[in-house]
């Protein structure tokens, strides 16, 4: 008994409760939350106890990927467009038709899945435990191999998605101000000498010839 | 521990995100925030898959879904902002311009 207490499988077992608790917890504080800046401080904890368990899955590199990409930079875009919008939070009106509409559909959607969970896959599932790699086995190599030579135009056509999301991020929430005083390159370069100095002849005059003599 | 224990926490998890779905009417900004924790649930399916059947193949594929949700997060932000100059708020209720 304490010998199984103190195996390497019990902790990871231990480690998995934890993690998937904390995981638990914060996603319903995600979704209840009133303040949105605590909820996408809540879904920050979701990523990084998602990460841990991912790590237990030993997929690191998908692990530090999600730590890096969600944590680093798609939550601090999201808390950098919560705080840039002024958001108004309103006071609470009771349990709306919607909110039981919602825990209808999910309670259906729960069951369906225990359904499908409890009969229709015993037995299709692998049931042995995690495959135990040697020590030394990098998965980073393993995953790199894999997206490179089998998946590489997927790859490519991957950065076309986050160029197209780019061009798209920056177009959306351009804006002309009308203070805006930014040249159109194209007409400055079309210009000729004649839109802009008009050459005016007139006869020379006689000034008012003053103390002068003839 | 088996794969069993990962399907769950990734079905409670999936769950618990189309309850938010529902039950935000008032911020598009937490339904936004949803839809990412239902991706999350989706990889971490994959991920128990690809490592309980040694292929790595699954793991590419959330690689992929990691690269297409941080597009869609972008692009959806980005439109939330521009609702927002428009509208001065972001209730869902608001957002009827279309209704007919």
């Amino acid at each position: 008994m304490i010998e199984y207490l103190l195996s390497g499988e019990f902790y990871q077992i231990m480690l998995f409760y934890v993690y998937s608790a904390i995981l638990i917890g914060a996603a319903l504080a995600v979704v209840t939350m009133r303040n949105s800046i605590y909820s996408a401080l809540f879904l920050i904890l979701c990523f990084f106890s998602a990460a841990a368990l991912w790590m237990l899955l030993e997929a690191e590199f998908l692990a530090l990927t999600l730590v890096l990409v969600y944590v680093g930079a798609v939550m601090v875009l999201f808390l950098f467009v919560i705080m840039m919008l002024d958001i108004k939070v309103k006071a609470k009106s009771g349990m709306s038709n919607y909110t039981k509409v919602g825990l209808l559909v999910a309670l259906i959607m729960a069951i369906e899945m225990i359904l499908l969970l409890g009969k229709k896959l015993v037995g299709v599932l692998p049931q042995d435990d995690l495959v135990k790699h040697a020590q030394g086995h990098s998965n980073v190599s393993e995953v790199a191999t894999s997206l490179y030579m089998k998946y590489s135009l997927p790859f490519e056509l991957a950065s076309v998605v986050l160029l197209v999301a780019i061009i798209a991020a920056v177009l959306l929430t351009l804006r002309r101000r009308d203070d805006y005083k930014i040249v159109n390159p194209e007409s400055q370069v079309h210009v000729k000498a004649k839109d802009r100095m008009r050459v005016v002849k007139m006869d020379a005059e006689r000034g008012n010839n003053i103390g002068g003599e003839e | 521990m088996s794969l069993i224990h990962y399907l769950v926490l990734a079905g409670v998890l999936f769950v618990i995100s189309i309850a938010g779905i529902f039950i935000n009417r008032r911020n598009v900004l937490i339904l936004l925030m949803s839809i990412e924790l239902m991706l999350l649930s989706v990889n971490i399916n994959f991920i128990a898959f690809s490592s309980y059947l040694n292929d790595v193949q699954g793991q590419v594929f959330v690689f992929f879904i990691l690269t297409v949700a941080a597009a869609e997060a972008a692009i959806g932000l980005a439109i939330l902002v521009v609702i927002f100059r428009q509208r001065k708020s972001l209730e869902v209720d608001n957002l009827n311009e279309l209704k007919g």
